[in-house]
């Protein structure tokens, strides 16, 4: 029992950073249509950058507090920009070339990305400084600390205000016209480019946040580390149904539990044939289940072909 | 009428996009070797009849009777096999194919090659693929745009592309054609043009579905005509009932329809 | 056109013919000159070309986007690798495990394409990508509680290609020309390019290429004419599977080793970038992406350390990672640049002049 509380707990937290990611891939997939591959190494240059501030700044008498807050504000601030200038530099040339070109150029980036950071930051494992005195509180057997209340915390809070900013604001509204058509938005003044780079930039900063919060979760960093955080982000986006941001919140969670649930309980499932480092595979297994019986996603519209 | 008649029972068909509903129990059939005609106002649900009966759509209830047996609903590819060809209100070729291409493509479901056959290219692969050639040229010249064969599908002019739809159509040997607005956008030499190719093709054996706004091209055309309303079926007879049925003037609101 | 200029047109076709055939059988002559990693590099450039012609099947001709088509390559590696070394101490003769290797391919595309193969492309692409980890996964950690994979060790002494005493891996003589073991495989090899060259150009003129083509234009359309899509696009996946697999086998053979590090990702994107980068469906762009894609490294492997000497006085940058990072620039130019691929057919040309209209 002990072991289902920790484990969900867990998910829980995990599952919330999904979540913050699955939202900067399904944002940009929504109104492009690309599946912005790049995504995942913005999420950890955010780590670095974090990473950077505050160990710079960690001798310097600030609040412990203060330090994290600037260094959460700086990488947002640089993953902001970056997105901005991925989407400029990269991406927008190419809106009206063939369905693959893009995908190209977005693997191009992420590897150009991963070793512009494994330059800069080396290629060992980044130890990041502990800046909140650890608490760790009991439930019932199973244990959570104060980061992965403030995790969940944050993560709601980024929520929250996405949806506002989507459902609420005329460039929320410009965005939701934007993926339903592109054209009669842009008929109807809709500016596509400004929306488009703003995709980049909110979902982007998103990440940055994302990934500060792996960076404290775990307290270590690595240059390879946005890879498979991105993918699985990604495989949460398509499990809520991509494009949907309420599905993206929603297959973040739900990834999340089930990868801790899996992991805390496949050596009894198949009589310790199978250990806890095959956690990775249940994302993937789970997302092949679920498109074949809702090949849209748990939470996406089904769209039929147009005659 | 006998079943020996009888082609093609619609049996309460009925399909909704969320709330909508798009077609409501229709019922209707068409015999062998007529031109049968649907009309409606727009959004009447004469598409989504279309894409019902040849499976793009599946519809919640009522089932279809083709040939005297059942058809399955949601396979496209099934539909044809049958023998159901159908063309596309918004023209759908291949752009980036040669005309010939395109009927040549028709053909796939009546011919057998794989791919085993296609890297031996052993003596049965070529003289399929010599036979394919030759129909989809004959195709060609029957909707009389031959010379046109090289050109891409997407460089035809607006009415060859409709009859390249008719001709790769036409490749799949079917029982029924099934025609979506055909006449749309065609000038009226055109539109005089392809009332003689489907006389012809009717002519020839195959029994013909033709969904038309142009109710003039319709009432000349067709044997018999069933007009849907917001789903519905209103009425079912030939052209000359039909168009003095108040029910059609009406929802027609008194649009031209004599 | 006269006759006279279309027999030289002819003859011509033939004469290039013949330059390709004369280049392609000096080559491990030419490279052994530089010693024998370089008839390897040129034996990669050729199992690459060979892997990408599979993979161009899959993208190319069906038009579906194949991220994890590593993980085929990597099901007939190990095939090879568990069934002719001594690590079950098994030792079969390679007619039996390369068909072996790309049927187990082929039955693995089948069951992760039949129920994916109906979604969107791009849910194809994570399902093929997460199928690709999967596989590197079980790579990685089947070496407990029972020992299968050997784990991240990987296998080591795999037989080589062998038909009674003749070996493929040591060298020999004929007629006076004497055949290092590389250079022994360049052959097999070359032939199996040509064997995947000539199935592409056959494929691509018949009626399922045709189906195919049909499907990437208008998959809808192609439905209403009867194609069976999901049977169709079946087919191009477990072909190029197929592909995958018997390659994987050839590479276990060659190399002699096996581990899951052979196997990532990258390798997946790699592949995948021979083929778009140099001409989807284009069967010279593809063999020219994937001999860029396979020299292009080798050849900042060589070059950068001592450029950075030459110009810096010392290594500046890890050599290893501006590698890659010159990899990654050069993919994200070529699409900005020749977003249709390096050389592509005029067919692909056409379909992007119409996206731009």
């Amino acid at each position: 029992m002990d072991t289902l509380i920790q484990q969900l707990i867990n998910g829980v937290t995990l599952g919330a950073v999904y979540a913050l990611v699955a939202l900067g891939y399904t944002m940009v997939y929504g109104i492009i249509g690309l599946i912005n591959f790049a995504h995942g190494e913005v999420v950890m240059i955010g780590t670095m950058v974090a990473f950077t501030v505050i160990v710079s700044l960690a001798g310097s008498g600030m609040p412990p507090l203060l330090v994290l807050a600037l260094g959460l504000a700086v990488s947002t601030l640089v993953c902001m920009v970056l997105g901005w200038a991925l989407e400029r530099v990269a991406y927008r040339p190419l809106r009206h070339a063939p369905r693959l070109t893009p995908l190209i150029t977005a693997i191009g980036m992420s590897i150009v990305l991963q070793n512009v950071a494994m330059i800069i930051w080396g290629r060992n494992y980044i130890t990041f400084p502990p800046m909140i005195n650890k608490q760790i509180y009991d439930l019932g057997g199973a244990s959570f600390t104060n980061v992965q209340v403030s995790i969940v915390f944050l993560a709601a809070l980024m929520m929250i205000g996405l949806i506002y900013l989507v459902h609420r604001t005329r460039i929320g509204m410009a965005m939701r016209a934007t993926a339903q058509n592109p054209q009669v938005a842009s008929l109807m003044g809709v500016d596509i480019n400004r929306v488009i780079a703003m995709a980049f930039v909110i979902g982007s900063a998103l990440g940055a946040i994302a990934g500060c919060m792996v960076g404290s979760y775990y307290e270590i960093a690595h240059y390879q580390m946005g890879f498979m955080l991105g993918l699985k982000a990604f495989t949460a986006a398509v499990l809520g149904g991509i494009g949907n941001l309420a599905g993206a919140m929603a297959g973040g969670l739900l990834l999340g539990i089930i990868e801790a649930l899996g992991a805390g309980y496949i050596g009894d499932l198949t009589g310790d044939f199978l250990g806890s480092h095959y956690q990775d595979i249940f994302a993937f297994i789970v997302l092949i289940i679920v498109l074949m019986f809702r090949p849209s996603g748990l939470f996406g519209e089904r769209t039929g072909d147009r005659a | 009428m006998s079943a020996q008649q009888v082609l093609l029972e619609a049996h309460a068909v009925a399909k909704h996009f969320g709330g909508v509903k798009a077609l409501h129990d229709v019922s209707l059939t068409i015999r062998r070797g007529e031109i049968y005609g649907l009309i409606g106002p727009n959004g009447a649900g004469k598409t989504t009849f279309f894409n019902c009966l040849t499976g793009l759509y599946k519809n919640e209830s009522g089932h279809f009777v083709f040939d005297g047996a059942r058809l399955a609903a949601d396979a496209p590819h099934k539909a044809a096999e049958v023998g159901i060809a159908r063309t596309f209100q918004n023209i759908r070729l291949f752009g980036n194919m040669t005309a010939i291409e395109n009927v040549m493509v028709g053909r796939h479901l009546r011919t057998r090659a794989g791919v085993l056959g296609a890297i031996t290219r052993n003596a049965s692969t070529r003289a399929e693929e010599a036979a394919i050639a030759r129909r989809a040229e004959e195709l060609l010249h029957y909707v009389g745009i031959h010379e046109r064969a090289h050109d891409y599908a997407k460089n035809l002019s607006y009415g060859d592309q409709r009859r390249l739809e008719i001709a790769r159509a036409l490749a799949t040997e079917p029982k029924l054609l099934a025609l979506d607005e055909p006449a749309a956008g065609m000038n009226g030499t055109e539109t005089d043009a392809l009332r003689v190719l489907v006389e012809g093709i009717c002519r020839d054996g195959v029994t013909v579905l033709l969904i038309e706004h142009d109710v003039k091209l319709v009432m000349g055309l067709c044997g018999r005509v069933a007009v849907l309303d917001y789903g519905e079926k209103i009425c079912e007879d030939v052209p000359a009932v039909v168009q003095r049925d108040p029910r059609v003037i009406e929802a027609y609101l008194g649009g031209s329809l004599a | 056109m006269s006759t006279a200029i279309k027999s030289l047109a002819r003859h011509q076709h033939w004469l290039a013919l013949l330059v390709v055939g004369v280049v392609l059988l000096l080559v491990p002559f030419v490279a052994a000159l530089g010693g024998q990693a370089w008839v390897r590099i040129a034996n990669f450039a050729i199992l690459y070309v060979f892997l990408a012609l599979g993979l161009n099947i899959v993208v190319g001709y069906a038009g579906l986007l194949d991220l994890g088509y590593v993980a085929f390559y990597a099901v007939g590696a190990y095939t090879y690798a568990l069934l002719a070394s001594p690590h079950f101490a098994i030792h079969l003769p390679f007619w039996v495990i390369l068909p072996l290797g790309a049927g187990l391919a082929c039955v693995f595309g089948v069951l992760l394409g039949a129920p994916t193969l109906k979604l969107r492309g791009d849910y194809l692409a994570i399902v093929t990508l997460g199928f690709g980890e999967i596989i590197r996964i079980f790579m990685n950690n089947l070496n407990a509680p029972v020992n299968i994979t050997n784990g991240a060790q990987g296998i080591t002494l795999i037989d080589p290609i062998r038909i009674g005493g003749f070996s493929l891996s040591q060298s020999s003589t004929f007629l006076g020309v004497t055949l290092s073991g590389p250079q022994k495989y360049y052959f097999l090899l070359v032939g199996l390019a040509i064997l995947v060259i000539v199935i592409n150009i056959r494929l691509q003129d018949s009626r399922i290429g045709r189906a195919w083509q049909a499907i990437r234009e208008d998959e809808v359309a192609a439905k209403a004419c009867g194609i069976n899509t999901r049977n169709i696009k079946l087919l191009a996946f477990a072909m190029g599977a197929s592909f995958g697999g018997i390659a994987g086998g050839v590479f276990s053979a060659m190399q002699g080793f096996v581990s899951p590090e052979s196997f990532s990702l990258m390798e997946s994107i790699t592949i995948l970038a021979m083929v778009v980068l140099g001409g989807m469906g284009h069967i010279p762009g593809v063999i020219l992406g994937a001999v860029l894609l396979t020299g292009l490294p080798e050849a900042l492997r060589y070059g950068i350390e001592p450029l950075q000497k030459m110009v810096f006085g010392r290594l500046l940058i890890d050599p290893e990672s501006l590698r890659m990072l010159v990899f990654g620039l050069a993919l994200v130019l070529v699409m900005r640049f020749r977003p249709a691929g390096l050389w592509p057919s005029p067919q692909r040309r056409r379909e992007l002049s119409e996206s731009t209209d």
